[in-house]
């Protein structure tokens, strides 16, 4: 038996995430007892495969199939477990993404496993007994879940773990494929359209995130938090009436109904802290609110807090934070 | 056109989570439940379809009878019959065997429902159930239109992008904002769904994969420091060398 990792792709370099995920696998593989594979899908460069070696990863195999360069639901579930079956793989592991989380449920049904999403530890084994922690009820509790098929399936939440250098050398990276038919493609994407991630942050992946609210009056005054954003190496978000006013679009929106981020750091510059807002950034491990208004509810949830004029304040940071030293 | 669309009662937003004192269970005790607010998005979009092409919105639940005013809150937004599977939902994977069951059986042209429930925050269900009936599953989609009577245009969000996707019917898909503008019922709504169909049905043999064992909570935050508007550049010498996060 084998840990079987899915790491994505993104720019052809591997995403954060997938590389908390092949920490995960390698940590999971070193308490059974066993070794840990990679399998990954499209555009991804082979110095990058090679080097989740660092990672624990003993071997990758490499689909480099052109046709999913985008992401073909239907096509990435059978080369995985085409891999999982060859690797005679009994846990799987992927990052909780759209995809991660999308691939990894289909293959619980076609590989009759048992899966876990979001989850926030490695497992409990002692017993034969195989239990993760996941985060549940948006943030404000956590759920052991005991995994009881033979397959156990595991997407990691974002930032739950730090990724490791296990010290090893390069992973062997083979090439690797299915026969996919046309069956596979029939919901593949017409077009994937990527937002201009030029110097920016993806903010699912990002360790630092700047966050902007209704505070900051209006979309022209967006620099504060761009530029705060750009000083920090940050991602930049917005919480729900924003995104409802069209001053930012809607895949910024964190919150209950918009993207659950869990950062290393979280800024939030006038957003009052609404719990509906707070379901969404709860798990962010430290953060920082700035308001003008003392009462503002955020500052219950806040690990630091500047009560002020955003105008006066953001300002201030931008110029302490291009001080330090990168 | 028939679409499916799956609910699940979940606590309100505001509520306070709890456990029992043993912490095996969810405490109940006072908690407002109300119709997942993922599912919501799918619900009215699926109205939305309806009322432009004609056709119906049958809900299902797979819960016990404490959702049925949920239920009929779903029947009072524009539904027009509702089914719940009597059983207590274990986990992800009994769902999506009962939903996909209750789908076998009527022929939907679109399955929807929200892209997780804000209380067990899976996003498992749709594709297991895409899965389990062999059809394609778009999730979680932010945009859904009808090309034609057999083929459908939707927008899925993939981190970074989205995807174009069209799709001959059936299929599932998963909402999520801004598909739809969730509604509110009026009165003749509320009225109606007095007597629009609410059918129970016990479930198929299915089993659960992940079994709840405990659960717990996330320490408290040991409360906020606040700085000095005056200083505020202090904030940033205090992340990088008090909290380490620069």
């Amino acid at each position: 038996m084998s840990v079987l990792v899915f790491v994505e792709g993104f720019n052809g370099e591997i995403k954060k995430s997938s590389l908390e995920a092949a920490t995960y696998g390698y940590q999971v593989a070193q308490q059974l007892g066993t070794t840990a594979t990679a399998v990954a899908i499209g555009e991804v460069h082979e110095d990058a495969l090679a080097k989740l070696g660092e990672q624990g990863i003993s071997k990758v195999l490499y689909d480099a199939d052109s046709r999913l360069n985008q992401f073909v639901a239907d096509a990435y579930v059978k080369v995985i477990a085409k891999a999982a079956q060859q690797e005679n793989a009994k846990v799987l592991v992927f990052s909780n993404s759209n995809i991660g989380a999308a691939v990894g449920s289909k293959l619980a049904v076609r590989l009759n496993g048992s899966l876990a999403t979001n989850v926030t530890t490695l497992p409990k084994t002692d017993g034969g007994q195989f239990i993760v922690t996941r985060s549940v009820f948006s943030g404000k509790a956590f759920a052991d879940v005991a995994l009881t098929s033979d397959v156990k399936i595991i997407a990691v939440k974002k930032n739950a773990l730090e990724i490791a250098n296990a010290g090893s050398g390069a992973a062997t990276v083979e090439k690797f494929s299915a026969d996919l038919t046309d069956a596979e493609f029939v919901a593949a994407p017409k077009e994937t359209i990527m937002q201009d991630t030029s110097g920016g942050v993806l903010l699912t992946e990002a360790e630092i995130v700047v966050s902007g609210g209704r505070g900051l009056k209006g979309p022209e005054n967006w620099h504060l938090v761009e530029d705060l954003a750009k000083a920090l190496g940050a991602a930049t978000a917005c919480s729900k009436p924003v995104a409802d006013l069209d001053w930012r679009p809607h895949h910024e929106h964190v919150g209950q109904t918009g993207i659950a981020v869990s950062p290393n750091l979280y800024i939030a510059i006038g957003i009052s802290g609404a719990i509906q807002h707070l379901a969404g950034v709860n798990s962010s491990k430290v953060i920082v609110v700035i308001n003008k208004d003392p009462e503002a509810p955020f500052f219950k949830a806040a690990d630091y807090g500047i009560v002020g004029d955003a105008f006066d304040v953001v300002p201030k940071l931008i110029e302490a934070a291009k001080a330090l030293d990168k | 056109m028939k679409i499916l669309v799956c609910i699940s009662n979940v606590p309100d937003t505001t509520s306070k989570i709890n456990f029992s004192g043993d912490n095996k269970s969810f405490d109940k005790n006072g908690v407002q439940f109300v119709i997942n607010p993922w599912d919501e998005y799918a619900l009215t979009r699926a109205i939305e379809l309806k009322e432009a092409k004609g056709g119906t919105v049958t809900v299902l639940n797979v819960g016990e009878a404490d959702a049925e005013p949920n239920i009929r809150k779903a029947l009072a937004i524009g539904a027009d019959d509702a089914i719940r599977v009597n059983a207590h939902p274990k986990d992800a994977y009994f769902v999506a065997q009962q939903i996909a069951a209750i789908a076998k059986q009527n022929n939907y042209d679109i399955i929807l429902m929200g892209k997780e429930s804000i209380d067990y925050n899976g996003f498992q269900v749709h594709n297991m159930v895409g899965e389990m009936l062999g059809i394609p599953s778009i999730t979680p989609a932010f945009k859904l239109d009808l090309v034609d009577d057999s083929t459908a245009r939707l927008e899925r969000e993939i981190e970074g992008g989205k995807e174009v996707v069209e799709v001959k019917l059936p299929f599932v898909a998963s909402a999520q904002q801004p598909m739809s503008e969730p509604r509110i019922p009026n009165m003749r709504g509320i009225m109606t769904a007095r007597t629009k169909p609410l059918q129970v049905v016990e479930p198929v043999a299915g089993e659960a994969k992940a079994d709840y064992v405990s659960y717990s909570k996330p320490e408290k935050k040991s409360g906020v420091k606040m700085i000095d508007a005056e200083n505020a550049g202090e904030l940033i010498s205090l992340l990088r060398n008090e909290a380490k996060v620069l």
